[in-house]
């Protein structure tokens, strides 16, 4: 395309509009480096004391390991389960499958606030609470939704004509997903996988909800601790939470172009 | 692996489609069953249930909760004090997210999708973390409020209070609106701004009378999300309010937790269910308008 009579004041004001959308995240960077006591921006001078203070937290520490371990069980999970169900919805098209799909992810229809308090409530009665398989459960509900989507939408893309070749040419059922569906649908596995361990990873209004004092995971903590004081150390965990957030993406993105699973697949 | 044990459970003879659906889709329904069917059905039931001093719960059903909405002034000034502020923050959201989905529509190539991801960045970091940094801002000790002072004049509170909540989830919001305009800008052609202009339309006129209608309907996506999101978001009032902003998501999130008084927490977010039906009704309205 032509470079568009983008005008000068028009080119201003939409680098002003992204500096306000990019401002309270890029901010968090020199705030977490900062060597004050108090949350103060500019900081009236630098240090490491946020991390050192951040490495010798063990309620962080153990709320960041409890992510994380959360967040993969969550996605290897949500895989597992998510991959048959958009075979039987996509391929297999019994009556209704349709209306299945609209079912299982309608939980994303629904506000965090009021999904966390009915399950609260249901978890309550059957001893779920401040669980960690309670909480797992309750991740599947969030993720599975995602998963289940972009499955569909790689599975709905493949070409179904390679599985009825291979299947005419003799091969058993379970062959032909093995060696044909499964790979022709990696593209869609791996984006599920990174939405799912994102979703779980970062999820705080459900969490907060289902956790305890013994139980917590890293957003629900440091929802809690900017609750009660907005210190520093917030911004070196938040470093970390981008970092890891980055670091996904990053892996997305060199095993088959985020553009592709992001932009246009939406 | 257990997509194998599925596939080759029932002996040898290969299983009828219908049976092999059924137990491919049998994990996620059980999952969909206890973490969204039973719950949301119990919410609903729950909201005409008594709620009993010291939490307890009473069997028999009421229709006192719902009552309470209506006659209590409290819960009444808090739904219009909701919906007010939640169209406030999507007309904002809208009026800045604009110039930054026209500009990203008539862009193309690698500069089109290097613009995509930041657009798309701030929606993968966590609410807790954008509201954090809002909170660095917009605080006394901020660039804000330090560069107001400086200049002499008497700096306006902007933490605490209605004003960092509408500005922080404003913010928050873009990403969101400014995906649905993108989705919504088809119909605008550069071809068609092109024959305005040489026609002799000056670029307002061109905006008010070309660019404008044929972004209705992306315009109304946006709004419908931003309006739903922004009514039921609870993290940024929560945090930003600083314990004096009231509105439906915080109160339903301070009944269930801190009052224990769970059928008003049901209540209450059967309220919110009900104003998303009728955001999507104007929604579906103001679509038909349009076309």
């Amino acid at each position: 395309m032509e470079m568009h009579r983008t005008s000068l004041p028009m080119g201003i004001l939409v680098t002003l509009l992204f500096l306000f959308l990019l401002a309270p995240v890029l901010l968090v960077f020199p705030i977490s480096f900062s060597g004050d006591q108090i949350l103060a921006f500019p900081p009236s001078s630098w240090s490491l004391r946020w991390y050192s203070a951040l490495a010798s937290n063990t309620v962080m520490i153990s709320a960041f390991s409890t992510s994380f371990v959360l967040a993969a069980i969550v996605t290897a999970l949500s895989l597992l389960i998510a991959v048959p169900a958009a075979y039987a919805i996509v391929r297999l098209k019994t009556a209704g499958s349709e209306f299945l799909f609209n079912l299982f992810t309608a939980p994303l229809l629904l506000p965090t606030i009021v999904l966390g308090l009915a399950i609260l409530i249901v978890f309550a009665s059957i001893g779920l609470l401040a669980t960690f398989h309670g909480l797992v459960i309750a991740h599947l509900v969030v993720t599975l939704p995602y998963a289940l989507r972009v499955l569909a939408v790689s599975l709905g893309a493949a070409n179904m004509a390679c599985e009825e070749a291979a299947s005419s040419l003799g091969a058993k059922p379970l062959t032909v997903f093995r060696r044909v569906t499964l790979p022709m649908m990696t593209p869609g596995i791996v984006a599920a996988t990174a939405l799912c361990f994102l979703v779980s990873f970062d999820e705080v209004v459900i969490t907060l909800f289902l956790t305890g004092p013994r139980l917590t995971t890293l957003p629900v903590e440091l929802f809690n601790h900017v609750e009660r004081r907005a210190d520093p150390l917030v911004a070196s965990v938040s470093v970390l939470l981008i970092i890891v957030t980055l670091a996904v993406v990053l892996i997305v993105d060199r095993s088959m172009g985020l553009t592709k699973t992001f932009v246009e697949k939406k | 692996m257990s997509v194998a044990a599925t596939f080759a459970s029932p002996s040898s003879k290969a299983p009828s489609t219908a049976s092999l659906a059924v137990m491919l889709l049998l994990p996620i329904a059980l999952v969909n069953a206890v973490g969204f069917i039973i719950p949301v059905l119990n919410l609903a039931r729950m909201s005409f249930n008594e709620a009993l001093p010291g939490g307890g719960i009473g069997e028999a059903l009421t229709l006192a909760n719902w009552q309470s909405l209506v006659s209590d002034g409290f819960y009444l000034g808090l739904v219009v004090n909701s919906i007010g502020v939640s169209l406030l923050i999507t007309l904002i959201t809208l009026v800045l997210s604009y110039p930054i989905a026209l500009y990203l529509h008539r862009s193309s190539g690698r500069w089109r999708t290097f613009l995509t991801v930041l657009v798309i960045s701030p929606l993968l970091t966590s609410a807790v973390v954008r509201t954090y940094g809002w909170i660095a801002i917009l605080s006394d000790q901020g660039p804000v409020v330090q560069t107001i002072a400086a200049l002499g004049f008497t700096p306006p509170r902007l933490m605490f209070n209605l004003t960092g909540v509408i500005v922080g989830l404003s913010e928050i919001l873009m990403p969101y609106m400014i995906l649905a305009l993108l989705a919504g800008f088809g119909r605008l052609d550069p071809r068609v701004e092109e024959a305005a202009r040489t026609l002799g339309a000056t670029p307002f006129r061109t905006f008010a009378r070309v660019i404008l209608p044929l972004t209705l309907p992306g315009i109304a996506l946006g709004c419908l999300l931003c309006f739903v999101l922004s009514i039921s978001s609870f993290i940024t009032p929560k945090l930003m309010g600083g314990g004096r902003v009231f509105l439906l998501a915080t109160e339903i999130y301070d009944q269930a937790i801190v009052t224990l008084n769970w059928p008003l927490a049901a209540t209450l977010s059967m309220l919110v269910l009900i104003i998303f039906g009728a955001a999507l009704g104007a929604y579906s309205r103001v679509l038909r308008a349009i076309d």
